[in-house]
């Protein structure tokens, strides 16, 4: 039983200890470690690689954040967290941030009291089904079994478009990506539906990626980003300016390969400021001076995670779409470092 | 004797208290149990003011508002526009179909299992040895999942029925679908019903067919009573018993067939309609996955209490109810049984509650149960931990107790009368 009773009577004795200590940056320095929540494994976004080492684009963002605090991307644990589990951990203070496809709502925001930093991808829910199928359209998916993670934005939506088009349709809850895929992938249900990158990443590690379609309905908005719990403010900012500093690295040409040489001064001065040779940005952070320099390091500015984890070039092959930067029509747009 | 009676009474003083022995017991009782309350109020109020801090005061407000979410197995009229509460109540329902069924197959084969298990010969009571112990030493939890990975990776799928040559077909006679969504089996359907009976205001309905089906049934059992009665009396009074049961069977079975005739009774048999199949009662694998594993996993149990039970009857009422002339399978129905009950039952109490609890593991195969709606998807999207969790355990707490308040009653109407 008990798991999510246990998991309850946690949060009971946690929100005790979570809310007496609200310095979330001194504690982690104190630790000497991050305590990041991330998926329990979509190829991508947060999965361990071979060696047990995790990687992806939403560990990216924890590895930068930690780099920025310690000055080592590796300064960080890993918390695998389900559709479920991942809010009551979070409010806990079972961990220091949430890096987990997480989708910004109203209510987790204002209701359930955290906090998003930012927004690291820009998806909507799609559905995923096999080519034999023949279905081009989700309007023809009346009457379907569809397989969907519990506790997620993806079930709400579900409901109101299959309501919203006089549609019946069977649901099958699942707590884990893996679970659904192996229930999707005996026919068990007709459809997979949950966020288009992670239909895209889940559809990467199939055996024949190419008998399975999405179809070109994208029926909700999901902001994906990292969030830290209410009440915070300081740490919030921390996390919030690194994934800006992330997005800035990239609007300005800093990578990971020249981002030592332009630490040594620019004729930039925003890049100056980021990388901490103008003003002391960083220590009104609570930081040192190189905190962005690290985070840049540790995984690249945010183009380079794109790339390496999702981009067109990896199995999963994501174009930047929506998440190019807005000079090139996207809607990336980080606050000015000012 | 009186001067004994009038020792003159030592005043009482506060000391004694502590050295006294009289009162020391008492008093240690009293500290520990303040002690204790005390505990317990500060642990009550930091969670109160810690909740008031992160700005989420107690409140159970959320349990009106549309839960968003749509369930699959629900007897009763549910949709995504339906309150938690709505959606609570779906889960309870669930989590006690679930119980019922499993308790029932946990005690038919637990009873079988255990019955075989004494038997004599080798082989089977070697057999059913191996049952128990590969049941009962793996947790439940990796039972439920292996059913459900059985079920969903073994049977066809619904488009495997599709086509002028399928490659699965469907059974007995066409009337059931047995595919790795779950069982299709023929619906009872009334031609000409008497539609449903709203109950408490419209909160859920009943089918007026079925209520009028059970009340014809009971008429008839009525009858066939009365007939016994008139018989035993005959009986009394003459020595010479009538015959009566074709008269009994007629009066039981006779009324509920007329009234299913009256309905226009006929049964509704799956079809293969779009995805899936349509129409037929859908009994979903995550019902059956969890109902076998639930039932067999608590039945090696059951069959040790029932080892058990039988074990303690001493072996001179067999051997008496032999010298009596009984065959072995009525020794045991009416000679064995009846004794081992008493054994039996106080254990078997035990493992219905555990199996109960044990349900709450149905979320591994994605069964909504009550813990999979309220402490699950409902818990999730309002982020009411604490509220959920009592909730919760409230729930559970009131089935268990109802179960065991049941089955301590049935305990005490088979229990040795001693007078
Ligand atoms: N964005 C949605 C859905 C998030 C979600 O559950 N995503 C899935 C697939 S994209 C996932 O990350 N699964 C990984 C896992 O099972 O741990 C939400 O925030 O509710």
């Amino acid at each position: 039983m008990k798991k999510s009773v246990f998991l309850g009577a946690l949060t009971v004795a946690g929100l005790a200890a979570g809310a007496a200590s609200a310095a979330t940056l001194d504690d982690v320095k104190a630790k000497g470690f991050l305590q990041c929540g991330v998926t329990t494994g979509l190829t991508g976004f947060a999965a361990p690689d071979a060696n047990g080492e995790w990687e992806g684009f939403d560990v990216g963002v924890c590895r930068a954040v930690a780099a920025a605090i310690f000055g080592d991307p590796t300064a960080v644990k890993f918390t695998p967290t389900t559709g479920k589990t991942r809010f009551t951990a979070l409010a806990s203070g079972e961990i220091d941030m949430l890096a987990r496809n997480t989708t910004w709502t109203f209510t987790r925001d204002v209701d359930l009291k955290f906090e998003f930093t930012g927004i690291n991808y820009y998806d909507g829910q799609g559905f995923m089904v096999p080519k034999e199928l023949g279905v081009t359209s989700a309007k023809e998916l009346d009457g379907a079994t569809v397989c969907i993670q519990t506790g997620t934005t993806t079930e709400l939506n579900l409901a109101d478009y299959f309501r919203a088009n006089n549609m019946s349709y069977e649901p099958v809850p699942i707590e884990t990506n893996s679970e659904a895929q192996q229930q999707y992938l005996a026919n068990a249900c007709d459809v997979y539906t949950t966020d288009r990158s992670g239909l895209a990443a889940t559809r990467a590690t199939f055996e024949n990626p190419a008998d399975h379609v999405i179809l070109p309905e994208t029926i909700s908005k999901e902001p994906l980003g990292p969030l830290v719990r209410h009440g915070d403010h300081e740490w919030g900012d921390v996390v919030r300016w690194v994934l800006n500093a992330l997005i800035i690295a990239e609007e300005k040409g800093v990578t990971s390969a020249n981002v030592d040489e332009l630490a040594k001064g620019t004729d930039n001065p925003e890049i100056n400021r980021l990388l901490g040779t103008e003003g002391s940005y960083g220590e009104i952070l609570g930081l040192d001076a190189a905190w962005a320099v690290n985070a840049i390091k540790a995984g690249g500015n945010y183009g380079e995670l794109f790339e390496k984890h999702i981009g067109e070039n990896t199995p999963i092959g994501l174009a930047r779409g929506l998440n190019a930067q807005w000079t090139d029509g996207g809607l990336l747009y980080a606050p000015p470092f000012r | 004797m009186s001067a004994l009676s009038e020792t003159p009474k030592e005043s009482f003083r506060l000391r004694m208290l502590l050295y006294d022995t009289r009162y020391r017991a008492i008093t240690i009782q009293i500290v520990a149990l303040m002690g204790f309350m005390l505990f317990a109020a500060w642990l009550i109020n930091n969670m109160l003011t810690n909740l008031a801090e992160l700005g989420k005061p107690l409140g159970f407000g959320f349990l009106t508002e549309t839960s968003g979410y749509d369930i699959n197995q629900s007897l009763i009229e549910y949709t995504s526009q339906s309150s938690h509460l709505r959606a609570a109540f779906i889960g309870l329902m669930n989590t006690l179909i679930v119980a019922v069924l499993g308790c029932a197959l946990a005690t038919v084969v637990g009873l079988l299992i255990g019955i075989l298990r004494l038997s004599k010969n080798w082989i089977v009571a070697r057999l059913m040895t191996i049952w128990i112990e590969g049941f009962r030493n793996v947790p439940v939890l990796l039972w439920i999942v292996f059913f459900m990975a059985v079920l969903i990776e073994t049977l066809p799928a619904p488009s495997a029925f599709r086509g002028d040559d399928p490659d699965a077909t469907m059974n007995l006679f066409g009337s059931i679908a047995v595919t790795n969504r779950g069982v299709y089996i023929p619906e009872p359907l009334f031609a000409s019903g008497l539609g449903d009976i709203p109950v408490l205001g419209g909160l859920f309905y009943v089918s007026a067919d079925l209520i009028v089906l059970l009340l014809s049934l009971f008429a008839g059992l009525l009858v066939s009573g009365l007939i016994r009665n008139r018989a035993d009396r005959i009986q009394e009074a003459t020595g010479d018993r009538p015959r009566t049961w074709h008269w009994r069977i007629l009066s039981v079975f006779a009324p509920p067939l007329i009234v299913l005739w009256m309905l226009g009774f006929h049964l509704g048999y799956p079809e293969l309609k779009g995805f899936n199949f349509g129409g037929g009662i859908h009994m979903r694998n995550s019902l059956i996955a969890l109902w076998l594993a639930l039932g067999l996993y608590t039945s090696a149990f059951v069959a040790e209490i029932v080892r058990a039970g039988i074990e303690s009857v001493s072996k001179g009422q067999t051997e008496a109810a032999f010298a009596l002339g009984l065959r072995p399978n009525r020794t045991m129905n009416l000679v064995i049984l009846p004794q081992a009950l008493r054994v039996i039952i106080p254990p078997l109490i035990s493992q219905y509650l555990n199996l109960t609890k044990n349900s709450s593991l149905a979320i591994a195969v994605g069964y909504m149960d009550i813990t999979g709606t309220l402490g699950g998807i409902t818990m999730n999207q309002t982020g009411r931990e604490l509220e959920c969790v009592l909730l919760l355990m409230m729930c559970y707490l009131a089935i268990s107790l109802t179960v065991s308040m049941v089955m301590n009653w049935y305990n005490n109407s088979v229990k040795l009368k001693e007078r």
